[in-house]
C-alpha cells in the first residue's frame, strides 16, 4: 500500500527550511523535559499517595506529542489524549495546574470534578478528553466543520491510538471529514500495545495509515521518536489542511514504554522490544542531535535541565497547596448558565 | 398570527433563528437537498446554501460529534435524526461527551439534536420509539416535548439559544394532524415550564407530547362526570415539579399518562416525586398509564394494544373518579 514514510532531518539548514530555529529547537528540547518530568513526579507522587484513582504516562511518546504541537498555529485546535501530555506543555498549560489536576484540587483545570490527563484548556485551543476512545476523534471533525463554515484558516488536530482505530468513531468522523475535505489532521499514536492487546489483533493493515487512501485523503508514517521528523509532517499536514486541501493522517510509530497505567507492568511486551525501543529514547536522541547539530554545550544544557527541575519542584509545591474542592461544589456546574458561553471560541 | 400545522410551526421557528443568527446552522441525513425526511427543512439549503444546511453522511455518531465540535467552537448547530429511534448510535456523543463536558471541563455544548419520535402510523419497533426517560436520566442534558404548534416553535427557539445540549422530541403524529394558530414573529417558550392544557378540580393529567390530546379526548368524554385537568409538562428535563405538585394538590388524584414504556418512564419519577411531597393531599393511589415493556410493534391492531388510547385514558379517570 502506498503510504510515505517520512523522512529524518539532517541539518540544521532543514530544520529552519521546515520552519523553526535555533531557540525554537531549545524550546523543543525543554518541552520535552517538561513533559517527561511531569509525568516521572506525577508517577511518585502517585506511589505516596497523593493522586487518587489510576495514573496513565506517556513514556516514548513525549517526541510524538511535542512534535505536533509545535507545528500547530497559535489559531489552531486539537483533542490531546493520555499519551500526549507533550501538547498540553507545548501549548502553555503550566504544570502545577497539572499536577493540582492529577490530586483532585481546585486549581486543576477541570477543578477536581474529572481525574488524570482528562482535562484541558480550551483558551489554548485544546479539548478535554473523554475515557471512551477515540470519541473526540470526530468532535475535533466537528471543529474543523465550524472553521470550513466561517471560512477561518484554522486547523483542527485529532489524536487517536491504534487501539482505537478499531472504533466506529474513527471510521466515522475519517469518512466526513474526507468527503467534506475538512481542515483536520489525525494523529494515530501507534504505541504498539492497546492495554494488553498488540496490533496484529488490533487490525489487519500494514500501516494504519494505508487506510487514508479508503477515505480519499494521504497517509504518512512517521518516527514517533523522532521529534523533527514528527514536527515536518504535522507541519506539511496542518498547512496543507488550512490551504484548503483536505486532511491527512499521520502515524506516529513508538512504543509504550511502561503499563496501560501504573497497576500494569505490562508483563505481555517482549523484553527485547523495551530494550531495543529503549535504545531509541526521544529525549535522548533529540539531546544527541543537539549536541551534534546545533552545538548544544554541558552549560546550556545544564541550564536547561535546571530550570525544568526548578520548575517543576515549584510546581508540586503550588499544587499542593491548592484546596481540595469543597463537598458543597458537588451539584454545581452540571447545567451551563448564557454567560458561559463567553469564551475564547464562541465569537 | 397565522394558522400553521405543528411541523410549519418547527420549520418557522427554525428558519427565523437560522435568519437571525448565522451560528445556527443545520446538519442531518438528507436535510438538504430533500428537506428532510419530513419536510421540516424544505427549502432551507436554497435559503442558506450548502454549509448551513449540511447533507451529512449516514452517520449520527459524526453528526452529534460535529455539532458538539463546532458547537465548542461557537457555532449553534442543530442536528436532525431521521428518526428518534436512531440517536441510539450517537448515544456515547450525547452522553459520554456533550452531557459531561460543562460539569467536568467547563465548556458548555450548545447543540440541540432534533427527534422525531412517537409511535400510530405502523412504524415498528425502529420508526415509533419514544426515548426520553433514557435522556432524562443524564445529567448536563435537557429534553424537550412539546404538545402543540405554538409551543414547538418558541421551544425550538428556546432549545437553541440555551447554552446545553437539548434533545427536541417532535411528535410526528402531530407534524401535520394539529393545526393552529402560532404567531409570527420570534418568541421563546421557557423550558421547564409546564401548562395548564385543561383546568379541571377532580383528577390531574400528568403528560407530554402526543398523550396532551389523547388525554383531552379522554377528559371531553368525560365532561359531564369529571373535571380533569391536564398538565402538558412540556419538557421531562428540567420538569415543572412545582406545577405538578400544585395540581396534585389541589385535585388530589393524579393520573400520569406517556407513550413510552412504562417501567422506568418519565412517569415513574412524577408519581415518586408526587408520594412523596404531596403524599397527605391525595385521595388515591397515584396511577400511571404507560406502553407496556414491550418493543414497538408493527401491525395495527399490536400497534393500537401498545399506545395508549383514548378508551384507555377514559377507564382510568373513571376509576379514579370512583375510587
Amino acid at each position: 500500500m502506498a503510504v510515505r514514510e517520512a523522512e529524518p532531518l539532517s541539518s540544521l539548514r532543514e530544520v529552519r527550511e521546515a520552519g523553526l530555529d535555533r531557540e525554537d529547537l531549545l524550546d523543543v528540547y525543554r518541552n520535552l523535559l517538561i513533559t517527561r518530568g511531569i509525568e516521572e513526579r506525577g508517577h511518585i507522587l502517585y506511589k505516596q499517595g497523593k493522586i487518587p484513582g489510576s495514573f496513565y504516562t506517556g513514556r516514548g511518546n513525549e517526541a510524538a506529542a511535542v512534535g505536533i504541537a509545535t507545528a500547530m498555529g497559535p489559531d489552531d485546535v486539537g483533542t490531546p489524549l493520555h499519551r500526549d501530555m507533550g501538547v498540553h506543555v507545548t501549548r502553555g498549560v503550566e504544570p502545577w495546574r497539572i499536577f493540582a489536576q492529577y490530586m483532585g484540587r481546585s486549581d486543576g483545570p477541570s477543578k477536581g470534578k474529572d481525574g488524570n490527563v482528562h482535562m484541558a484548556d480550551l483558551k489554548l485551543g485544546l479539548l478535554a478528553m473523554v475515557s471512551h476512545l477515540p470519541a473526540m476523534l470526530p468532535v475535533a471533525v466537528g471543529c474543523a466543520l465550524a472553521f470550513r463554515i466561517r471560512n477561518e484558516r484554522r486547523v483542527a488536530v485529532a489524536w487517536f491510538g491504534e487501539g482505537a482505530a478499531a472504533r466506529g468513531d474513527t471510521h466515522e468522523g475519517m469518512n466526513f471529514a474526507g468527503v467534506r475535505r475538512l481542515p483536520v489532521v489525525f494523529v494515530c499514536d501507534n504505541n504498539q500495545w492497546a492495554y494488553s492487546t498488540p496490533t496484529h489483533l488490533g487490525y489487519s493493515v500494514e500501516h494504519l495509515a494505508d487506510r487514508a487512501a479508503a477515505y480519499g485523503f494521504e497517509g504518512v508514517v512517521v518516527d514517533g521518536t523522532d521529534v523533527l521528523a514528527v514536527y515536518r509532517e504535522a507541519k506539511r499536514a496542518i498547512e496543507k489542511a488550512r490551504e484548503g486541501g483536505g486532511p491527512t493522517l499521520i502515524e506516529s510509530q513508538t512504543l509504550r514504554m511502561e503499563g496501560h497505567a501504573v497497576h500494569d507492568d505490562a508483563f505481555y511486551v517482549p523484553k527485547e522490544l523495551f530494550e531495543e525501543w529503549a535504545r531509541r529514547d526521544p529525549i535522548e536522541r533529540f539531546r544527541s542531535w543537539l549536541r551534534e547539530n546545533a552545538e548544544m554545550g554541558d552549560e546550556e544544557e545544564d541550564e536547561i535541565s535546571g530550570s525544568v527541575k526548578r520548575l517543576l519542584g515549584e510546581s508540586i509545591r503550588r499544587a499542593e497547596e491548592s484546596p481540595l474542592p469543597d463537598p458543597s461544589e458537588l451539584t454545581e456546574g452540571v447545567y451551563a448558565t448564557p454567560e458561559d458561553l463567553d469564551t475564547p471560541h464562541h465569537k | 398570527m397565522s394558522e400553521k400545522t405543528y411541523l410549519q410551526a418547527i420549520s418557522d421557528g427554525l428558519r427565523q433563528e437560522m435568519r437571525r443568527d448565522e451560528r445556527v446552522f443545520v446538519i442531518g441525513e438528507d436535510v438538504g437537498v430533500y428537506g428532510g425526511a419530513f419536510k421540516v427543512t424544505l427549502g432551507f439549503q436554497e435559503e442558506f446554501g450548502p454549509w448551513r444546511v449540511i447533507d451529512s453522511p449516514l452517520s449520527e455518531t459524526a453528526i452529534v460529534a460535529g455539532c458538539t465540535g463546532a458547537a465548542i467552537m461557537g457555532m449553534r448547530p442543530v442536528a436532525e435524526m431521521q428518526f428518534a429511534d436512531f440517536v441510539s448510535c450517537a448515544w456515547d456523543h450525547l452522553v459520554t461527551v456533550a452531557a459531561k463536558q460543562r460539569y467536568r471541563a467547563g465548556t458548555p455544548v450548545p447543540i440541540v439534536v432534533r427527534l422525531p419520535s412517537g409511535g400510530g402510523f405502523s412504524g415498528g419497533p425502529f420508526h415509533s420509539q419514544n426515548p426520553e426517560s433514557s435522556f432524562a436520566h443524564i445529567p448536563g442534558l435537557k429534553c424537550v416535548c412539546p404538545a402543540t404548534p405554538a409551543d414547538a416553535k418558541g421551544l425550538i427557539i428556546s432549545a437553541i439559544e440555551d447554552p446545553n445540549p437539548v434533545l427536541f422530541f417532535e411528535h410526528k403524529h402531530l407534524y401535520r394532524r394539529l393545526k393552529a394558530d402560532v404567531p409570527d414573529e420570534r418568541y421563546t417558550v421557557p423550558i421547564g415550564k409546564a401548562r395548564t392544557h385543561l383546568e379541571g378540580d377532580d383528577i390531574s393529567v400528568i403528560t407530554w407530547g402526543a398523550m396532551v390530546h389523547t388525554a383531552a379526548e379522554a377528559a371531553k368524554e368525560l365532561e359531564d362526570e369529571v373535571s380533569v385537568e391536564i398538565i402538558d409538562l412540556r419538557s421531562v428535563m428540567p420538569w415543572d415539579k412545582a406545577a405538578v405538585l400544585e395540581s396534585a394538590r389541589k385535585t388530589s388524584k393524579v393520573l400520569v399518562l406517556h407513550e413510552d414504556n412504562r417501567t422506568g418512564g418519565f412517569g415513574a419519577e412524577i408519581a415518586a416525586t408526587i408520594a412523596e411531597d404531596a403524599f397527605e393531599d391525595l385521595d388515591a393511589p397515584i396511577r400511571r398509564i404507560a406502553a407496556p415493556d414491550t418493543p414497538v410493534p408493527f401491525s395495527p391492531p399490536l400497534e393500537k394494544a401498545f399506545i395508549p388510547q383514548v378508551s384507555d385514558v377514559v377507564a382510568g379517570l373513571k376509576e379514579l373518579a370512583e375510587y
